[in-house]
């Protein structure tokens, strides 16, 4: 395998945040999301990396748990975008007919319908009692019909294959074949899907959590916004806890891009060889 | 007359560098239609590129000359300068007249691509009109897009563009490769029938030694990256000097022959190996010691026949 | 495929995503948990800072109910419903600014949202594909890697962290533009347009920059590619300049995919913009949303949330039935 420059900075970013959010918390023994653990407004230092709010909280431990927690969740409802994708795409591409076209008529309405508004109404309506779980759920009715597409129009194309027809006269059963012949194929594009779904769900949430439709109370890359724009950080000057936030989502969202276009065009020059 | 001296035209890849056409030396004189032919990978199409002038990376001419016998504005036409005269002096016929054609823009524009400044567009579609008309083409097909003709139409097209200037040389790569039969057979005519009237050099390129022993009055053979026989149709259908030629020629089949034809059995030595001998030993039921040590040399063994074997008395007679 | 054939096919799918759509709308507050008119009741007790008279309860819960056509068997309601909506573009009255109706509130929100929106998708397709084009036509100079990347770093840029960053940098640190929009009402005169376009610059720009990277990549690759084809190759053996390869061969056919791609990414484009009128507070169809779910206003929600489903379903409808006008090859067959 040789990675190419995109993978390579992809990774790289991916691996520093990785590693960081979720071993860090580790050396830290104060609740970041407790109000007053420290001096309110202090000045960047080695005791606080990136200061403190002016809720006497450290901008740097937030701003790690955030990342972890938008991570996790991130990777999580991923995991279930991405099994309901592989199963739709790979059954209607293989089963073809009216299953096909029934799934694909689902697909592309979750495509075509604004999800934003929905979201909106769903959020509002679990207000007060919503948990994490919940926008987990909710995110991943909306984030699995982008990979459902493209897994379909491969396992289309390769369903005509030579090597397809003859698993299937040799016997083998339908889910046999989409397993044995099809899923090694298709598979590339399920981790480029996964990879995309991440960035899906963290953006989404984080869009929700800015203007307090998430479940804000848990810190992630939204909510510290959201909690920084509710103390009105900008007009008192605490331009770090906007700033640092930004910087990490920038960060990150180009890390998962970056990693996730320069595996598929690996993955398209390594076919290409073949 | 066109002269190709000691031509070597060099592919760079990461690998390396690579000769897809090999010291070929060859005069052809003014006037013919001549058939090349080989396997795929033969050098064919990157002899057109070279002799059309298309040279851009990974391509280059690294040896050898070509004199086109034709006078542009500032003397004899040279590679460096042919691009100036494509399509006016010297011109192109693509293999598939589909994927040749903008799908997106009517035909009568893209005749108009031609267009110098200052030229009265009207005057001139008046005249495409009447050119391909002349042609067995409807006028209207000038205002449809591509994916409104039929194939045969779209090559005659594409025919029509590569002839309206009348130019001294006409390159055609495999023209009729993608057409059925019957439609193959009225773009050959068509052809002839062109080539009768300006009297120009179609260099035309196909692997079918059928469609070449219907059009062609000479023959260029070519086998990994060499010429290995040129000359008059009639001599090499007759009587191939090189037991390629002949391999070639015994593949085709014959009416009222009954007997299974065999194909061309083996491949050609792989380009990048250290080439010793002559690069058709391997597959040769002709060879001896002498062939896999010494290149036989390009010579003129009949008058205008030319082959590159050192055992052509044999071939002859077998 | 024929002419008519792909209107049919076009028009057929948009009333099959419209009745999705709408149909949605209708059973997600039905099928929660929770129950808004409760919600509601709760907030107006809390509000008032007692608890009212139980009988008063129940006939405001009554009343609600019918407000809401919540009243009579699921299947009643669902053609009650869906006959107010599309036949009377009625979605009741708004609960916080009662008695005035919600289809008003959207009337006057939905201008903002299609300028804005508008605006700012013509641009960034036209400038991001433009660059796109060049960027991919001449792939190996330098400055097209340079532009490549730019679209690189702005295409995983969220809609939400430009809008901070531009508010940060236009209206905090260098304050050239307004924080949050304030126009004021009244007849249009050209101090308004200006005003309209002050406010409505950094929004817009938010919005451009989004999709510019979007653009950018897509249409680089899609011309990348182009330049491979047969026609581009056989133009340049032609002898044409290559001005117009660029324009005439590879442009007319790239650009036909980004027609495609935009109707079907227009949904997420609309997300972007209702979150950018929120950050901006834009007076559209996000704002609207937003200021909904904080009165507890749930016909205005109802009624932004089903406008936007059937404005997005229109504005793709609409392009994929302009498509045709740009490749003959389903104009005429």
């Amino acid at each position: 395998m040789k990675f190419n420059l995109r993978l390579k900075i992809g990774i790289t970013i991916l691996a520093i945040f990785v590693l960081a959010s979720f071993l860090l918390p580790f050396l830290n023994h104060v609740d970041p999301t407790k109000q007053g653990s420290f001096f309110k407004n202090l000045r960047p230092s080695l005791e606080h990396l990136l200061g403190t709010n002016s809720q006497g909280q450290d901008i740097f431990w937030f701003l790690i748990y955030s990342i972890r927690n938008s991570l996790i969740l991130g990777v999580s409802v991923s995991i279930a975008t991405t099994l309901i994708a592989t199963l739709v795409g790979l059954s209607a591409g293989y089963i073809g007919g009216w299953y096909d076209r029934l799934m694909m008529i689902l697909t592309d309405s979750v495509i075509s319908i604004p999800s934003f508004p929905i979201l909106i109404v769903l959020g509002a309506l679990v207000r007060g009692n919503t948990s994490f779980m919940i926008v987990g759920i909710i995110l991943a009715i909306f984030g699995w019909a982008w990979g459902a597409r493209t897994i379909r129009s491969m396992a289309l194309s390769i369903r005509e294959r030579e090597f397809i027809n003859t698993a299937r006269f040799s016997g083998s059963n339908r889910l046999e074949v989409i397993f044995n012949e099809v899923f090694p194929y298709v598979y590339a594009y399920i981790v480029v899907g996964f990879i995309n779904s991440i960035l899906f769900v963290i953006n989404t949430e984080a869009a929700l959590a800015v203007i307090g439709l998430s479940k804000v109370e848990i810190p992630t890359l939204g909510s510290i916004i959201f909690w920084a724009l509710n103390y009105n950080a900008l007009f008192t000057g605490q331009y770090l806890w906007v700033i640092a936030p930004v910087v990490a989502t920038v960060l990150l969202f180009l890390g998962l891009f970056l990693t996730s276009t320069g595996y598929n065009q690996m993955f398209a020059t390594r076919r290409g060889h073949a | 007359m066109i002269a190709l001296n000691n031509i070597v035209a060099t592919y760079t890849t990461v690998r390396g560098q690579v000769n897809a056409v090999d010291n070929v030396n060859v005069s052809i004189p003014n006037g013919n239609i001549v058939g090349i032919a080989g396997e795929s990978g033969c050098g064919k199409s990157t002899l057109l590129k070279i002799i059309y002038g298309d040279i851009l990376y990974p391509l280059s001419l690294s040896q050898g000359s070509i004199n086109y016998g034709i006078e542009g504005k500032n003397g004899e036409i040279s590679t460096k300068d042919i691009g100036q005269y494509w399509f006016k002096r010297i011109s192109y016929i693509p293999q598939s007249s589909m994927s040749s054609l903008n799908p997106v823009v009517r035909i009568r524009k893209q005749f108009l691509d031609f267009l110098e400044p200052g030229q009265n567009k009207k005057a001139i579609l008046e005249q495409v009109r009447e050119y391909i008309k002349g042609l067995d083409l409807p006028p209207e097909a000038l205002d449809s897009y591509p994916h409104q003709l039929s194939g045969g139409m779209r090559q005659r097209i594409m025919v029509a563009l590569g002839t309206y200037f009348k130019p001294d040389i006409i390159l055609a790569d495999e023209p009729t490769t993608a057409l059925d039969v019957v439609v193959q057979k009225g773009i050959l005519l068509l052809l002839m029938e062109i080539q009768e009237q300006m009297k120009n050099t179609i260099l035309f390129v196909s692997h079918d030694m059928g469609v070449h022993y219907q059009i062609s009055h000479k023959m260029l053979i070519m086998y990994a990256a060499k010429v290995v026989e040129f000359g008059d149709s009639e001599a090499v259908f007759k009587a191939p000097m090189h037991p390629y030629t002949r391999m070639l020629i015994e593949a085709l089949p014959t009416i009222g022959d009954a007997k299974e034809r065999e194909g061309v059995s083996g491949r050609p030595p792989s380009l990048w190996d250290k080439l010793v001998g002559c690069r058709f030993a391997a597959r040769c039921p002709f060879a001896t010691e002498v062939c896999k040590t010494e290149e036989p040399e390009f010579l003129e063994h009949q008058p205008g026949h030319f082959a590159a074997c050192h055992h052509v008395d044999r071939v002859r007679q077998a | 495929m024929n002419l008519i054939q792909y209107i049919l096919t076009r028009v057929g799918a948009y009333f099959v995503i419209l009745f999705i759509g709408i149909t949605v709308t209708f059973f997600l507050p039905r099928l929660m948990p929770s129950d808004p008119i409760e919600g509601y009741i709760n907030q107006i007790q809390t509000q008032a800072g007692q608890t009212m008279d139980p009988e008063a309860i129940t006939k405001l819960r009554q009343s609600l109910r019918e407000l809401y056509g919540l009243e009579g068997s699921l299947a009643s309601q669902y053609v009650n419903y869906l006959k107010k909506v599309l036949l009377k573009f009625d979605f009741g009255p708004s609960l916080s600014g009662f008695p005035k109706p919600v289809s008003e509130y959207i009337l006057q929100a939905l201008p903002w949202t299609a300028g804005l929106l508008g605006i700012s998708i013509v641009f960034s397709w036209l400038i991001g594909n433009l660059i796109g084009l060049l960027a991919g036509f001449f792939h190996n100079t330098r400055w097209a890697t340079v532009l490549e990347v730019v679209g690189v770093v702005l295409y995983p840029i969220p809609y939400y962290i430009l809008a901070l960053v531009l508010i940060l940098l236009f209206a905090y640190v260098w304050p050239l533009f307004p924080l949050s929009t304030t126009i004021r009402p009244g007849p249009i005169s050209l101090e308004k347009i200006r005003m309209i376009i002050y406010n409505s610059f950094l929004p817009a720009l938010t919005l451009v920059l989004a999709g510019f990277g979007w653009n950018v990549l897509g249409m680089k690759a899609l011309s990348f590619a182009n330049k491979e084809e047969g026609y581009v190759k056989f133009a340049r053996l032609k002898g044409v300049p290559p001005r117009t390869v660029m324009f005439q061969y590879v442009a007319k056919n790239s650009f036909l995919p980004q027609i495609t791609a935009l109707a079907l990414s227009i949904g997420g484009i609309f997300n972007g913009a209702l979150l950018t009128e929120i950050l901006f507070s834009y007076p559209g169809l996000g704002l609207r949303m937003r200021t909904a779910v904080g009165n507890g206003d749930f016909n205005m929600l109802y009624g932004t949330v089903t406008i936007s489903i059937i404005a997005v379903a229109t504005a793709a409808l609409i392009i994929d039935l302009l498509y045709p006008l740009f490749d003959p090859r389903i104009r005429y067959q």
